[in-house]
């Protein structure tokens, strides 16, 4: 087994006062797409957040491949080569479509990703890219979202929520576009609702249920009595 | 004809104002701060432009060679090292302690220069005058105002046309989602104070060869920039232009009245403008 | 009210304790005409004086949230009323301090006004100007002196009472006075319906519109009832001073920055805080005093320091060392079986 590009282990997260995740355990392989569901509350985003350093967390707690991240801040971990597509897309309003994306080139990593990598997968993007981001409608605006991210040329980029509010046809646009992205070699944690749609784009899944790992196991051969059991809590 | 020179007397003077304005509109655009100390700081880089002309023997618009570097390198170490540990949503930490560092600026300029007042030695610059007309405008306001609207040209296409500015605006938008694309808040809000005393810098130099100083006026110019500011409409830097020769053009022809009135003057159009028109007369929201 | 035993309190042994010494200082205090010398008295004079501003700019900054660095508007404009009432009015200096107050009140609401437009730091920037625009507004009064100011006739200073001795001392008690009232006005404010809406206020901006609490009233309300208050400490600042300026009446290191440092030192947004600050404040200013602008630079760093490293300031860090509070604010729940307090449950 070739080491893992991201090791998790014992993840503490909190609040304040209130605690998020409880000791969390998780790996993921280099190449891999790994599925995170749960209900709402259940820690995904928190999880997000800590990898991402948005949250800061106990160094060792994380590593990625091999070096201890947990207690970097947000803009260290972006220029190792991680990158967040956050829950709501979260663009930033006063640049324009392609200013967007340029930011998200900012940290500068060699690799296949550029401008005209973007456009050449969301064509779109390149008609509206001097408009304002806050124009576009909701499926585009994921684009951009998604392109800002991969314009840093990361080897782990993590997607939370992608599907969230939008349109059913949006939506298996969006995942269409999946393939072309993690194919490279790229790894990714997807954390999403739609359970088939999280199973059908991954290879494993794990379900976290108020803070800890429920279930973990293979997306083409877990059951869906087990990820029903996991996801509710009902034994 | 008296009139139309205080206009435009006053018009020009606006420039001086804006350079006063356009540093408090940079930080407060890019991380919501108001640095009560910014008035004292173009004190203090009138005083470095004293000190670094007359130990040189060199004309002080040539001492912004040095000043403008001095400015923007305390701005940086003054950012990072303290007002970085003041921002958050609590607004007390950052007006406190700028108001804190405005009375340490003011004890150590007179400390260092004592309490007598000052002036730069502009030479012929003061004196020269371009005849317009009938009238006579002195040279040094000429170019004061050419500088501001330079300034403020400057710092608009820096703001939209450069990586620099697009930092700014990202981190000003959302600074967590802002951190995730690799900006360093921490070190983005230094360049921003950077660039701030470095206008800063400018705009004290001409405030020392326009007139005398001492190291009590600093609140005094911290106003006129924040009046510059309100009566333009924050977040837009021409309109801070505007604001300046407004407040400018009201404290020339208020004087013309009555030379008592000249200050008083300017703050009543401020407060006149507040009452009717409360977000400024070019307000731009969220952009 | 109990449910099981259990009880919910304001007080606790400490504060009641405090309660029984303050009384005790402040019966010490009354007397100090019998006991204290004239220099001593002039001095405790001008704490209790700061002591009052203090107080109050911590009610608008540390409860309200507004933080004004313009309260040098309303002290000079105390002082002037002051004169104006005394020389023009014929009226009996403690009479005109009563109505500098009034007038105080009635000036703020347009302030008030005009200034409640702008948001937070720009607030503080906007009481600032309103100061200066007081400034040189009585600067164009020449009936006052103008801008060189004017000094208040010794037939006003005698009328006040008989003697050097009596005037000092009636000085001194007006001051000691200004300084309960106002602490006494702030602590009972705090404990009404208001007090509570502005706590909630600082808390929760947000929670506490939801809940109906009407913000910008209550505001107001602390705004002009904190005008007032100070514009009647200006004027008692300037019967001592006897003599008026512009420059002096509206200084805005005299009547903010020392206040402020006070209160931030002390510990801002409780009512302890000021009554600490204030004392250290004037032992610094008596022990490095003739330091001249490194005592200044001194205290600008303290207060720094302080923001940065312990925002609650001296009482803040003895209260979360103690849990104490001598002056109850907020409840308490008793358990049934402590033994630390001696009433039993209701």
């Amino acid at each position: 087994m070739p080491e893992p590009i991201l090791d998790i282990r014992g993840l503490d997260a909190h609040y304040g006062d209130f605690q998020a995740l409880y000791g969390l355990n998780l790996t993921l392989a280099p190449g891999e797409v790994l599925a995170i569901i749960g209900s709402n509350g259940a820690g995904k985003t928190t999880l997000l957040r800590s990898i991402s350093g948005l949250m800061s967390n106990g160094a060792a707690q994380i590593r990625y491949r091999g070096t201890p991240i947990g207690a970097l801040r947000a803009d260290q971990v972006a220029s190792l080569g991680i990158a967040l597509v956050p829950e709501g897309r979260q663009l930033f309003p006063s640049l324009s479509v392609e200013e967007n994306l340029l930011i998200g080139g900012r940290v500068k990593r060699a690799g296949p990703w550029s401008l005209s990598k973007v456009y050449e997968l969301f064509p779109i993007l390149q008609d509206r890219r001097h408009q304002a981001s806050t124009s576009l409608s909701g499926g585009q605006q994921q684009m951009v979202a998604i392109g800002r991210a991969l314009m840093a040329n990361p080897d782990l980029i993590l997607f939370d929520e992608i599907s969230l509010g939008l349109a059913p046809i949006i939506i298996r646009d969006i995942y269409a576009a999946l393939p072309g992205i993690v194919g490279g070699g790229m790894s990714a944690v997807i954390v999403e609702q739609d359970i088939s749609k999280a199973l059908s784009v991954s290879s494993r899944v794990y379900c976290l249920q108020e803070g800890r790992v429920s279930l973990e196991g293979d997306s083409a051969t877990v059951s869906r009595d087990d990820i029903s059991r996991a996801y509710f809590g009902i034994a | 004809m008296d009139w139309v020179n205080a206009v435009i007397q006053g018009a020009l003077l606006g420039g001086l104002y804006a350079l006063f304005a356009a540093g408090l509109s940079l930080i407060f655009g890019v991380m919501r701060l108001v640095n009560i100390a910014h008035g004292d700081l173009i004190v203090m880089a009138a005083y470095l432009g004293l000190t670094t002309s007359v130990a040189l023997g060199v004309h002080p618009l040539l001492a912004l060679v040095l000043v403008i570097p001095m400015m923007a390198a305390i701005g940086y170490v003054l950012q990072r090292g303290i007002l970085n540990h003041t921002l958050g949503d609590d607004l007390l930490p950052p007006l406190l302690v700028t108001f804190g560092l405005s009375v340490i600026i003011q004890n150590v300029l007179l400390e260092g220069y004592s309490a007598d007042p000052q002036k730069m030695n502009g030479g012929a610059l003061e004196t020269a005058s371009v005849s317009v007309g009938s009238l006579s405008l002195g040279l040094l306001p000429i170019l004061t105002f050419v500088v501001a609207v330079g300034v403020i040209a400057g710092l608009q296409w820096m703001f939209y046309h450069t990586a620099l500015g697009r930092s700014f605006r990202a981190v000003s938008d959302n600074q967590d989602i802002a951190q995730l694309m690799g900006l360093n808040k921490r070190h983005i809000f230094g360049l921003a104070m950077a660039l701030a005393l470095a206008v800063t810098a400018i705009g004290g130099i001409f405030l020392g060869i326009r007139t005398s100083f001492d190291p009590s006026i600093g609140g005094g110019r911290l106003i006129f920039g924040f009046e510059a500011v309100i009566i333009g409409g924050l977040g837009n830097l021409w309109g801070t232009l505007a604001g300046g020769v407004i407040l400018g053009v009201a404290q020339t022809v208020g004087a013309k009245i009555d030379p008592g009135w000249q200050i008083l003057a300017g703050h009543i159009v401020f407060l006149l403008i507040l009452a009717v028109r409360p977000n400024g007369l070019f307000p731009r929201v969220s952009a | 009210m109990s449910v099981q035993g259990y009880r919910v309190t304001r007080g606790s042994n400490a504060s009641r304790l405090a309660g029984l010494l303050g009384l005790i200082i402040l019966l010490i205090l009354i007397a100090a005409p019998w006991w204290a010398g004239r220099a001593d008295m002039r001095l405790m004079g001008e704490v209790f004086l700061y002591l009052a501003l203090a107080s109050l700019w911590n009610l608008m900054a540390g409860y309200a949230g507004l933080v004004s660095v313009g309260q040098q508007a309303y002290v000079g404009f105390g002082g002037y009323m002051l004169f104006a009432l005394t020389i023009f009015g014929g009226l009996n200096p403690v009479v005109a301090i009563a109505i500098a107050g009034l007038l105080g009140a009635a000036i703020s609401v347009p302030v008030a006004a005009l200034i409640f437009r702008l948001r937070g730091a720009y607030f503080a920037i906007g009481t600032w100007v309103m100061a200066e625009v007081f400034r040189l507004s009585f600067a164009q009064v020449s009936a006052l002196g103008g801008g060189s100011g004017t000094s208040l006739p010794a037939n006003i200073v005698r009328a006040m009472a008989d003697g050097r001795d009596a005037r000092e001392a009636l000085s001194y008690w007006l001051a000691l006075g200004m300084a309960v009232l106002v602490v006494a006005a702030v602590y009972l404010f705090l404990r009404s319906r208001n007090g509570l809406a502005l706590t909630a206020i600082r808390d929760n901006e947000l929670a506490a519109r939801s809940l109906g609490i009407d913000i910008f009233r209550t505001k107001f309300l602390v705004y002009i009832v904190t005008s007032a208050m100070t514009a009647m400490v200006g004027a008692l600042i300037f019967l001592q001073k006897l003599r008026i300026s512009p420059d002096a009446a509206f200084s805005v290191n005299d009547w903010t920055a020392f206040v402020i440092f006070i209160v931030v030192i002390g510990g801002i947004g409780t009512i302890e805080g000021p009554i600490i600050g204030t004392l250290v404040f004037f032992a610094l200013r008596e022990t490095l005093a003739d330091l001249g602008t490194i005592y200044l630079m001194v205290l600008g760093l303290v207060a720094i320091v302080i923001m940065l490293k312990a925002p609650k300031g001296i009482w803040g860090l003895i209260k979360d060392r103690f849990n104490l509070q001598l002056f109850p604010l907020g409840y308490r729940v008793v358990r049934p079986d402590s033994t630390r307090d001696d009433q039993k449950g209701a």
